[in-house]
């Protein structure tokens, strides 16, 4: 078996997502130019998508193991909201101080949000749709509460922190006036490279990670093997909290300044981040890797047309639903082709536990 | 187990949406017990018309009523929702626009012209959404996710502009009240889908189709079903369903907004079709829970109004209760509160047999 496949399903369609993001960026620089031959482009994607990043990984573990979370883009709301009030009245001044105690107030309210639901999810069996929809729900109500205008982090000390960028010299390019501009990379873009590495590690070769994989992919042999699966299915809904808590605290980086409509829907752009990349709704397949690249995707589409004539809203809706449309089908008829009877086996099993 | 669930009947079915709708009732009579008065007045029209809070959540909850019809069968068919719902509601409320600008003056002609329209876009694009899930097999959220993310875009692209307005009185009385009539023409809209609906699962075998497609697909295709056909059938419902609720708002707003018609309507949707008993997972399924999960979403909106709550605060307030419903609902809670019940009636017989003997 092994030797007639080498490639797993979820490294399969990982590839594909590495492919289609190459050939993509790549037709952008054959066909665009200008921004997309230079380095910083590339590196802007990450800056930009950095809260995206993140929270497609912790959609991601949370689908790996057979459920789904829509509530992280409503708790990045409400982090970045309250830390921008708590930096805006709070007495410490200091530059460490300021972005440790941001940090931690993310952590927590991730926490917090991720305990509550894993624990209405698995200790008391509710469908997990549904209490993260309340969640969703929970957590912007709780945003506007705090404050219905936009607040702006005034902050000087956590703003020069929140500036700060790591300079790579040998990726930058030479400007018009013949002085080296160097590739920026800001804080954020850091913290998603290091959580999609970290949550990679961690799914592959933890006890947890692959409690994970046997969760989504068949829940009662799992049990009969002896796995923990409630307290398995607790801790993805706890890791996935602590992770939005995480890209609320990457978007303050970039964007210091909350808002009612903070990362709005962006749960559903993780999701098909998650999708694109090769994870599967119904679990047990799946790749944090392919995950990066889909979101990767996401942005490189939006950048290009944002870029191109058509930068409309609605043309650029228009066009990553039609992108969606394809991966998805593309998806279906490449693991249909690889025979049926693995399929069916997964269906039957989705039939209902 | 179908068997014997079936026996509990209707009230065991439907018991956490009714105490639900119960304690709604009894907390709003206790907070103000004006709450349910009703009286007639007039409008501003001229007509005599029932008003008050009751009128006003069965008028306000019909688009989600007939949607989360739609949705149960959906979600019966398959285990999994349509997200699209809201998005392809504004599709239809464009065409619903587009039709009836294009064909000059709304007579009741046109009308009728422009919800047959409505119905054919609506449900073809709910079939777009039904080919992806029954022939290619793509996960419901999944492959509604497409229509979720760029529906709106269209709607936009149908209209053209912002947003359109529909001066008549044959809209309105669509979507408030007919001249005469005292009750909102939209109540009589979800009684007639409602009735529709019922129909055709009396005349036909449709609803024990769906559910055994729901149970186990593998043994219903087996039994000479066709699940293919079964889920396309379900989304084609949902696609009318969802056709009559996006006409009925736009009639009773007189306009098209394609960035706020129906939104976020998806969502209580599900809500609705959960808080009625049914499981997201599919298989059996009550219609009447779901009607009444999308009342118990709308009493539960105005309860928080009339509590002066402000607009954007009520999701928070809503979150709660919702959390509090279906942790009354969860299995878990389901059988200790029974194993509890049996306990205590094993006790009392006990108790009985020794002070007969």
């Amino acid at each position: 078996m092994k030797r007639r496949e080498p490639f797993t399903d979820s490294q399969l369609l990982m590839s594909i997502a590495i492919g289609i993001f190459v050939v993509m960026y790549g037709a952008a620089m054959i066909f665009m130019g200008g921004g997309f031959l230079k380095f910083q482009q590339f590196f802007d994607l990450l800056n930009d998508n950095a809260a995206l990043i993140i929270v497609s990984c912790a959609l991601s573990i949370v689908m790996i193991g057979g459920g789904i979370n829509i509530s992280v883009g409503g708790v990045i709301g409400l982090t970045v909201m309250s830390c921008a009030l708590y930096l805006n009245g709070t007495g410490i001044e200091s530059a460490f101080g300021s972005t440790a105690m941001a940090l931690l107030l993310s952590l927590g309210i991730g926490l917090a949000f991720g305990v509550g639901q894993g624990f209405l999810i698995s200790y008391l069996d509710i469908q997990p749709f549904i209490v993260t929809l309340a969640g969703m729900f929970l957590s912007r109500g709780l945003t506007t509460m705090l404050s219905i205008n936009p607040v702006k982090v005034t902050h000087a000390a956590f703003l020069d922190v929140a500036k700060t960028k790591l300079q790579i010299p040998f990726l930058g390019y030479t400007a018009q006036n013949g002085n080296l501009i160097p590739a920026k990379l800001e804080t954020g873009a850091i913290i998603a490279l290091c959580v999609v590495i970290l949550s990679a590690l961690m799914l592959k070769y933890t006890r947890l990670g692959r409690h994970t994989y046997a969760l989504g992919g068949n829940q009662q042999s799992s049990l009969m093997l002896g796995i923990n699966v409630r307290r398995t299915r607790f801790l993805t809904y706890v890791i996935s909290g602590l992770l939005s808590g995480l890209a609320g605290f990457a978007f303050l980086m970039h964007k210091p300044a909350g808002n009612s409509s903070v990362a709005a829907r962006m749960e559903m752009d993780a999701i098909a981040a998650s999708i694109i990349g090769g994870t599967l709704l119904t679990g047990g397949v799946g790749n944090v890797i392919g995950t990066f690249f889909g979101a990767l995707i996401l942005a490189t589409i939006q950048k290009i047309i944002g870029l191109s004539p058509l930068n409309e809203s609605w043309w650029q809706e228009m066009a990553s639903g039609a992108m969606l449309a394809l991966f998805i089908l593309l998806q279906s008829v490449v693991l249909s082709n690889r025979g049926k009877k693995a399929e069916n086996a997964g269906k039957m099993k989705l039939k209902k536990e | 187990m179908t068997g014997k669930r079936r026996k509990g009947g209707v009230l065991s079915d439907l018991m956490i949406p009714l105490i639900a709708i119960g304690i709604l009732i009894l907390f709003n009579l206790i907070r103000d017990p004006g709450f349910f008065s009703i009286s007639l007045s007039t409008n501003n029209s001229g007509n005599a018309v029932l008003t008050g809070n009751l009128i006003s959540i069965i008028d306000s909850a019909s688009e989600l009523a007939i949607i989360a019809m739609g949705m149960t069968l959906v979600t019966a068919a398959t285990g999994g929702q349509d997200i699209s719902v809201g998005a392809v509601g504004a599709i239809t409320g464009s065409v619903f626009v587009q039709v009836l600008k294009g064909s000059g003056d709304i007579t009741a002609g046109t009308v009728v012209l422009g919800f047959l329209a409505c119905c054919l876009v609506t449900v073809l694009f709910t079939s777009f959404n039904g080919v992806l899930v029954a022939f290619f097999r793509i996960q419901p959220m999944i492959a509604t996710l497409i229509l979720f993310s760029c529906g709106r875009s269209i709607a936009y692209w149908i209209t053209g502009s912002a947003t359109p307005q529909l001066e008549s009185p044959i809209i309105k009385a669509m979507g408030m009240t007919i001249p005469g009539i005292p009750v909102p023409t939209p109540i009589f809209m979800v009684i007639l889908v409602g009735l529709l609906l019922l129909l055709f699962f009396k005349t036909s075998n449709i609803r024990l189709y769906t559910e055994s497609v729901g149970i186990n697909q593998g043994a219903s295709r087996l039994n000479g079903i066709n699940p293919t056909l079964i889920k396309l059938l379900s989304f084609i419902v949902l696609g009318v369903c969802v056709a009559v609720a996006g006409v009925i708002s736009t009639c009773r707003l007189g306009q098209v907004s394609h960035k706020t018609l129906l939104i976020d309507i998806e969502m209580d949707a599900i809500l609705a079709v959960a808080i009625g008993g049914n499981s997201l997972g599919g298989g059996r399924f009550r219609l009447s829970g779901s009607i009444l999960g999308a009342y118990i979403i709308q009493m539960l909106t105005t309860t928080l109004y009339a509590m002066s709550v402000a607009p954007a605060n009520v999701k928070a307030y809503k979150a709660i209760v919702i959390i509090l419903i279906v942790v009354a609902g969860s299995p878990v809670i389901k059988t200790a509160l029974s194993s509890f019940w049996h306990r205590l009636k094993n006790n009392r017989a006990g108790a009985v047999s020794r002070e007969v003997n």
